[in-house]
């Protein structure tokens, strides 16, 4: 496939095409996770489809129901040099094996003194909208922040994903490679093939002048759409989706404020020591004497992701929040 | 133990009947229902697994404890949650069992010993341990069931669970319903072992591998490994075989299951051959059940109804319960 800007895809399909391409490319590539083999319908929705039958059941291998031990053999096959994809189904399925990812995965570099290192890619899906409740859909994404040792990936979108996923491969360090579950099926701009992103590296996704709206994964497209409503009263906002969160690329998001002067930060996961208080207080020590404003920082109600529906809308940040914060950066 | 050799008799096993028809119209009414779009939510179904928990509920009262999954609707209706408390959380409504915040995957009653209900493969075992460990300390005489799926027995939580159960002599009861399947993963492309009941020896604990459809053979396994339990003689691991008739969540198109396979189980329906078990061994008259089972369908109409009519959660209900007062973060 050539680029053609008017091409589609989708999150899912990118993804399964970001492997497809990196089994093909490289013999040490090797993917695992539960479900993941034809056998077993290549993925409970569809990702891995198709992966075993064509680079071969050795490869591409379900595993039984046991986080602890995919992500420890991915951890001990990357020491020797072999590329693991590690499936975790759910990203609430990573506190299971979180002694894997945080003891080891993301610290055997530093504390083998550089003798080792763990060149994994963990792939998890999560997200609020479909009524999985209280264990299904969270953002844990702060905690691996937090961690020295991780990188986190969190496409917004297919073309995106495509390309990051196949940097998280090639990189020399442990990735968690976030997909947001109710944008599967979103079309959106088509990948490039073999085209890698880089990892740390945020999109202008429109540009702006007044106020940048900072964010990543779905609320990108909540961004996006409060842009276009604000810019029909001549408020121009620069929406930066980021991509990455860690490292953060600091150089584009300073850039932007240090332009606009004003900033909104949202994400999905709560506020709560979550990765918009870590930009927040970035640009607050960089740009203190420029902002006209505070950053605001919008996320999640502070309680486990509810049932009911009319609360599950409710708990995410929706448009209105989002215009809300812009308007309290202009007042 | 005499019940172990022994037959249930004729008010068991139609009180067993009861309770699988109960799981079983209900069942059929939820997926229909959802089919209908009335209502939108993940749903597992435990439709084939009925007699699991039917026949080992009816050696348990209020006060003994279970843990379960989130197929779990049969294990809850089995313990006494009343249609009401679980159509209303799975309508989301503020009547619901959980005031419509938890959902399908998390009905909780504690009135009726239904403690936690967890969406997380293997962790039923080491919390029911812990219920088992209160009435230990305590000198209760309650025993607690962890319900659990053959897939679990692959996780690290039911190999710690396990020994710790039998180095402290907890009074639960850990039982596997092997329904051949774990998502789309079939039995034996998952697990190492021929049979989960074997692991138990690992445990030092007895393993017992039984027919979970049979209503016979279930009653007999839990109520002797409840009796062992409620005697303080430790735990017991069963291993009950059973199919789910459906696919993993409602809507997957089970491709990855045998048609065969899936035929010749529902050909041998456990509740139909329980109802035919009761007339053939004169405990009921097909009057008599037809007249149970629509005293059931009504009790799920008024159920569905009732949801239907309650009314969604304030949103105010984002701030309760997440901590004992309402905190600002
Ligand atoms: C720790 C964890 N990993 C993965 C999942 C996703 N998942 C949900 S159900 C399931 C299969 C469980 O199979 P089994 O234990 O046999 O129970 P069954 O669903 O057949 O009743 C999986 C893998 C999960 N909920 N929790």
């Amino acid at each position: 496939m050539t680029t053609g800007t008017a091409a589609t895809s989708t999150l899912l399909s990118a993804v399964n095409q970001a492997l497809d391409d990196a089994l093909a490319a490289n013999p040490d590539v090797v993917v695992f996770g539960e479900d993941v083999a034809d056998s077993e319908e290549g993925g409970v929705l569809g990702a891995t489809k198709g992966l075993s039958s064509r680079h071969g059941s050795h490869r591409v291998r379900s595993t039984p129901i046991s986080e602890q031990a995919i992500i420890g053999a991915a951890i001990g096959a990357s020491l020797v040099g072999i590329r693991p994809v590690a499936e975790i189904m759910l990203m609430n399925f990573t506190t299971v094996a979180m002694d894997m990812i945080v003891n080891h995965a993301a610290k055997l570099r530093f504390m083998s003194g550089g003798k080792t290192h763990v060149p994994i890619t963990i792939r998890m899906m999560t997200g609020a909208g479909l009524g999985t409740g209280g264990q299904h859909a969270d953002f844990l994404e702060a905690w691996f922040v937090h961690t020295a040792g991780l990188k986190v990936v969190i496409p917004s979108n297919p073309s995106d994903a495509y390309g990051l996923l196949l940097s998280c491969i090639d990189d020399e360090d442990p990735c968690l490679f976030i997909e947001n579950m109710p944008l599967y099926w979103t079309p959106g701009p088509a990948p490039v093939r073999g085209q890698r992103i880089p990892i740390g590296k945020a999109r202008i996704a429109r540009p702006g002048k007044d106020v940048t709206l900072i964010s990543y994964s779905r609320q990108v497209f909540d961004a996006l759409a409060v842009a276009d409503k604000l810019s029909k009263e001549g408020i121009e906002a620069e929406v930066i989706d980021l991509r990455t969160i860690s490292p953060l690329d600091d150089a584009t998001l300073l850039e932007s404020v240090a332009r606009t002067r004003r900033a909104v930060v949202i994400h999905e996961a709560t506020r709560q020591c979550g990765v918009g208080a870590e930009i927040a207080s970035r640009i607050h020590e960089n740009l203190h004497r420029e902002l006209r404003a505070p950053v605001q920082r919008l996320g999640s109600a502070f309680c486990p992701v509810p049932f009911s529906k009319p609360l599950e809308t409710a708990f995410v940040p929706g448009a209105q929040q989002i215009e809300a914060a812009v308007r309290r950066t202009l007042s | 133990m005499n019940q172990a050799r022994s037959l249930p008799d004729a008010p068991v096993l139609l009180e067993i009947y009861r309770r699988a028809t109960l799981i079983k119209q209900n069942d059929d009414r939820f997926r229909a229902v959802i089919q209908s779009g009335k209502l939108v939510m993940p749903y597992y179904s435990p439709r084939g697994q009925e007699i699991i928990p039917a026949a080992t509920s009816v050696h348990l009262s209020d006060d003994d404890y279970i843990c379960t999954i989130y197929r779990g609707v049969h294990d809850m209706l089995a313990k006494g949650v009343t249609p009401r408390a679980l159509w209303a959380e799975l309508a989301g409504r503020v009547t619901g069992s959980c005031k419509g915040k938890g959902g399908p995957m998390h009905i909780t009653d504690p009135a009726r010993g239904v403690m936690v209900t967890t969406g997380i493969v293997g962790s039923s075992m080491p919390i029911a341990n812990g219920l088992a460990l209160a009435a230990q300390l305590r000198g209760e005489k309650r025993v607690t069931i962890a319900y659990f799926g053959d897939g679990a027995s692959n996780i690290g939580a039911f190999h710690e669970a396990l020994n710790l159960a039998s180095l402290w002599k907890l009074p639960v009861v850990f039982i596997c319903q092997n329904n051949r399947f774990a998502e789309h993963t079939r039995y034996e492309s998952g697990t190492s072992i021929g049979r989960i009941a074997d692991r138990a020896a690992a445990y030092s604990m007895p393993g017992e591998h039984v027919d979970g459809n049979d209503p016979d053979a279930m009653w007999s396994a839990a109520g002797q490994a409840i009796a062992r339990a409620r005697a303080g003689d430790g735990p017991t691991l069963i291993e009950a075989m059973t199919f789910r008739f459906h696919g993993h969540i409602f809507g997957d198109a089970d491709g990855y299951m045998s048609k065969e396979e899936k035929a010749s189980a529902i050909a041998r329906d456990p509740v139909v051959l329980l109802r035919r078990r009761l007339i053939e061994r004169g405990m009921a008259t097909d009057a008599a059940l037809a007249e149970l089972e629509r005293g059931i369908e009504l009790e799920i109409d008024a159920a569905l109804q009732f949801a239907l009519d309650s009314p969604y959660p304030d949103l105010a209900e984002l701030r309760r319960d997440v901590y004992a007062t309402e905190i600002q973060p």
